[in-house]
Parts: structure tokens; sequence; C-alpha cells
């Protein structure tokens, strides 16, 4: 069977996309081959390591295993989309400060995972915190540094750090 | 992943309509809700109907509209759409007060963007997770005849009902469905037909190659829960092998029906120890006019495992199963 294509339209990073994918893609191909986004990252692509996952209206998704039809008119924020023109997002910024990367495969979607609490919880707990990052798999910092980044940052953006980027 | 047709359906009908309509076409065709398994097996290539291929044509169930809605019943029941999220299940004010073992079951699931997307009607009917299901191999479960797990590993398997396929069934939310009594609403050409959950399950002995009754044209549209009595409590535990992100060694659903602090009647059923959720009515009997006291919780945890059977390499899961009832019976019982 040939592949069909429909026209998707969605905003991803606050723009406007209409962008024609084979009906079988998922978010994640469209993000990355077809619009260049390569930040999220295609590691199991099944679902099971989280490195794909992006924000979607809101909600920590994983886009390896979301097909593209399911993002129509909606909007998502990919790594790409957490910093402003002007500064870098808290949490990169205390990721950096933090050494919460290493090699840096499972960041843009721990980054992902971690805006989503924020974005809800403004000073999570350790356990919040641990929750809703237990679908992203780290297999280098041992996940400390992450935690310990992911408060930093919560703790800088109650101190009035800005988050200027298209989840701000 | 092989190229596939989206069709969004309005409605249950429609979609066992647009269902047909592939199938009469010569093409192979799978309802999708969140797509979280499905798209896994799609992309390991593994078909999700035995005998059939990839399929063509994915008939969208999440566009039916008011499928994602738990309902309360005027008698105090509830019925609840396949197509709510695991998230929105686990969160849902009317679960977590009347049906605590369903919000619990439901909310251990996976990862937190599984239960984004997973919904419970998936969750139910998920394919197993048996590692040589998963990877291939030509088993009872993708339409071969041989188990491999039984001279293989078979760490993960069942020491309940297994034979001539040793799977467990993964769900977290199906044994707390069956603790609840729940029924299961079953849409397909033929129109709709209604059977409990403890019925919509099937054992590898009556079928080896699928887990439950569903034809490939038909969906569960809804669960429907009966009323709690007034003294219902309930809880889910389930143990991993890590913290989060996998699926149960041995969990359990527990359904007490108290009178003060005495047991009226019980139900206990048990995840992943078996091919369908397992219900232990001699574990149950044993609560039934008493109270609970910690030598009794103990003898239930003795007597659910009772009629285990260990594999090779999963004797372990006999001890854990025994106490994941103990102690999930004990803390329900006990607490305030």
């Amino acid at each position: 069977m040939s592949a069909a294509t429909e026209i998707v339209r969605l905003t991803v990073n606050g723009d406007r996309q209409e962008v024609g994918v084979p009906t079988h893609f998922t978010l994640l191909e469209t993000l990355r081959y077809a619009l260049g986004l390569t930040g999220s990252k295609q590691g199991c692509d099944k679902g099971d390591c989280g490195a794909c996952t992006v924000i979607l209206d809101g909600e920590p998704t994983l886009s390896c295993i979301t097909p593209v039809w399911e993002a129509e008119g909606r909007t998502v924020t990919t790594v790409e989309g957490l910093a402003s023109r002007e500064a870098p997002h808290p949490l990169q910024d205390a990721f950096d400060l933090n050494g919460a990367a290493q090699c840096g495969f499972c960041t843009p979607g721990i980054l992902c995972s971690a805006a989503a609490l924020l974005e809800r919880t403004g000073d999570p707990t350790r356990e919040q915190i641990k929750e809703a990052l237990a679908g992203n798999l780290c297999r280098c910092t041992g996940y400390t540094k992450i935690y310990d980044a992911v408060e930093a940052a919560a703790a800088a953006m109650q101190n009035g750090a800005s988050v200027g980027g298209a989840s701000g | 992943m092989k190229a596939f047709a989206n069709q969004n359906a309005r409605s249950v009908e429609e979609a066992v309509t647009l269902a047909q309509q592939s199938l009469q076409g010569g093409q192979s065709v799978s309802f999708v809700g969140g797509g979280t398994d499905l798209l896994q097996l799609m992309k390991d290539r593994v078909v999700n109907r035995p005998g059939s291929e990839l399929p063509d044509v994915l008939v969208n169930l999440k566009t039916v509209g008011g499928l994602d809605q738990v309902t309360p019943s005027a008698q105090g029941g509830a019925t609840i759409g396949g197509m709510i999220t695991l998230d929105a299940l686990s969160q849902n004010a009317l679960v977590r007060d009347r049906f605590r073992v369903l919000a619990e079951a439901a909310e251990s699931v996976a990862s937190p963007q599984i239960r984004k997307a997973g919904t419970l009607a998936g969750n139910v009917c998920q394919r197993p997770w048996c590692w040589y299901f998963r990877n291939g191999f030509q088993c009872y479960k993708a339409g071969g005849s041989v188990c491999y797990s039984v001279r293989g590993e078979n760490q993960l398997h069942a020491i309940f009902g297994g034979g001539p396929s040793y799977i467990v069934n993964p769900s977290d939310v199906a044994p707390a469905l069956v603790a609840l009594d729940a029924s299961f609403r079953v849409v397909g050409p033929e129109g709709e037909r209604t059977l409990s959950a403890a019925d919509f399950f099937v054992l590898p002995r009556q079928d080896a190659e699928h887990e439950n009754v569903l034809a490939d044209d038909e969906v569960l549209a809804s669960v429907e829960l009966p009323a709690p009595g007034s003294g219902m409590r309930s809880a889910f535990h389930k143990e991993m092998d890590r913290e989060a992100w996998t699926h149960a060694l041995a969990s359990a659903a527990v359904v007490l029906d108290m009178d003060g602090g005495v047991v009226r009647s019980a139900r206990i059923v048990l995840g992943g120890v078996a091919p369908i959720p397992w219900r232990v009515p001699e574990a149950e009997a044993l609560l039934a006019g008493n109270r609970v006291t910690p030598e009794l919780a103990r003898a239930v945890g003795a007597a659910a495992v009772a009629g285990a059977r260990a594999m090779s390499k999963n004797a372990y899961k006999i001890p854990l199963a025994r106490s994941v009832v103990e102690r999930t019976v004990l803390t329900l019982a006990t607490s305030a």
C-alpha cells in the first residue's frame, strides 16, 4: 500500500505550521524530518525511554508513539522552544550549573517533562519531581543531579527568573 | 513503521462499520485509542491480531465523542467510557471516592507520559509483554504452537492458569475491574453485548491466541461499575522489580465490604501472575464474617497462592504474591 499523505496544522514553539506528511508519520517524525527540529530524540522509538518527550497542550507527551493526526490543531513545545531569544530557560541554566547532563541524549525529553511539571507545580517536592520524570530514562547521571537541577530551577523561577520561550 | 491509513470514527457504531468495510475490502484493520501499545507492536512488526497482517487501516476511537467520560448512575454506580485516559481515570473524583482500587491501579500503570495517552480500554486489551512474543517468536500468541518460556526464560511468566501459553495478563486496571465486579459493554456488527469482566478474559487453554473474547470487528466501548455498598473499601498494590515504569511482578486488587470491623464479603484478584486477572475465592472465603487480624491476613495470603505452580525460574512470585495479598488485606481492613 502506498503511503497516503495528509496536511496537518499545528503550532510548534509558537510558530503556526502547515505540513504535509505521510499519514503514518508520528509527531516525532514530523518534528524531526518535516520541520527539521532534531532536538527531540528518536531513542527507543517505542515509548519506553522518554527521549522523544515534547509538551503537547501543556502535557508531556511521547511524540514517537503519537500519530501525527493526534496533534492536529494543537500546540507543541519542543526543547528548541524552551529558551527565549535572550536567555535559556531556568531549567537549562540549572542543568548546566548542576552538571545534570552528561551524554545529553535524554536531556531534551527530561527538560520537557520538567518544564511541564513546573508549569503545573511551581514548588514541587522531590517526590513530585521523581514521579514527573519516571518516564524518562537516563543511563549516565543516576538522576540525583537532575532532581537537584529541577529543584534549583523551581527555586529560581519562584525568585523571579523569567521563562521567555514558547512554553512560558 | 509500515504505512497505514487513519480513519476517525465519530461513534462506536461507525467505528465498527469502518472496520468491517476495511476487512471486506481485504485490508487488515486495528482499532486505536492512545496507541501506546499498538504503535509499538507495529514498529516491532508484531501483528496485533493473530493470523492477520500488520494493519493497513487504523480506526481511531479517540474521536468518538463522550467515550472519555465517567457518568454516575442513579443507583450509585458509574459508567466509564473506554477512551478515558489512565491519567484522567486516576484523578477522577468519583472514581477515587467510590472505586479507589481502580484509581490506584490506573495511577500505577507505566509512566506519566503513557498514562496521559493510554486509555482504560487499551490497557485492558493490551497484548502480552512476554519477551518471546514481543520479539517475533512464532509462539501461541503469534499463531504458532509453542510457548518458548516453558524451556526458556520464564522469570516473568505465569504461576496460575498457564498452558499451553504461560503469558501473564499485564494490565493493572483489569484486576481492579474484576474485583469491582464490573461489566464490559462490547459493540460489534451484530449490536452490543454486555458481559462480566471475569467472562471477558480467556485462558490460553480456551483460546491460546487471544487474551479476551473480542472479535476483530468488536470494540470494548465502556465499563459499568455496580454501586458500592456503604461499607465498601478497596485498594490496589503492585510489586515491580524497580520503583517505577514497569509491569507488575505480582499485584493485588482487593475489595472489602465491611460491617464495622467485620468483613461481610471480599473479592481478591491478582495481576501479573496468570494469563487472566486471577481471582482467589478460597482466600476471599476466609475473610467472610471475620475480623481481620495479622494472623488471618497471613492465612488469606497463604490461601491465595495455595494453587500456584512455579515454572523453572519464577518461584519467587509465590511468596511475593502471598505477601502482596497479606499486606493489602491487612492494611485495607485495619486502616481508619
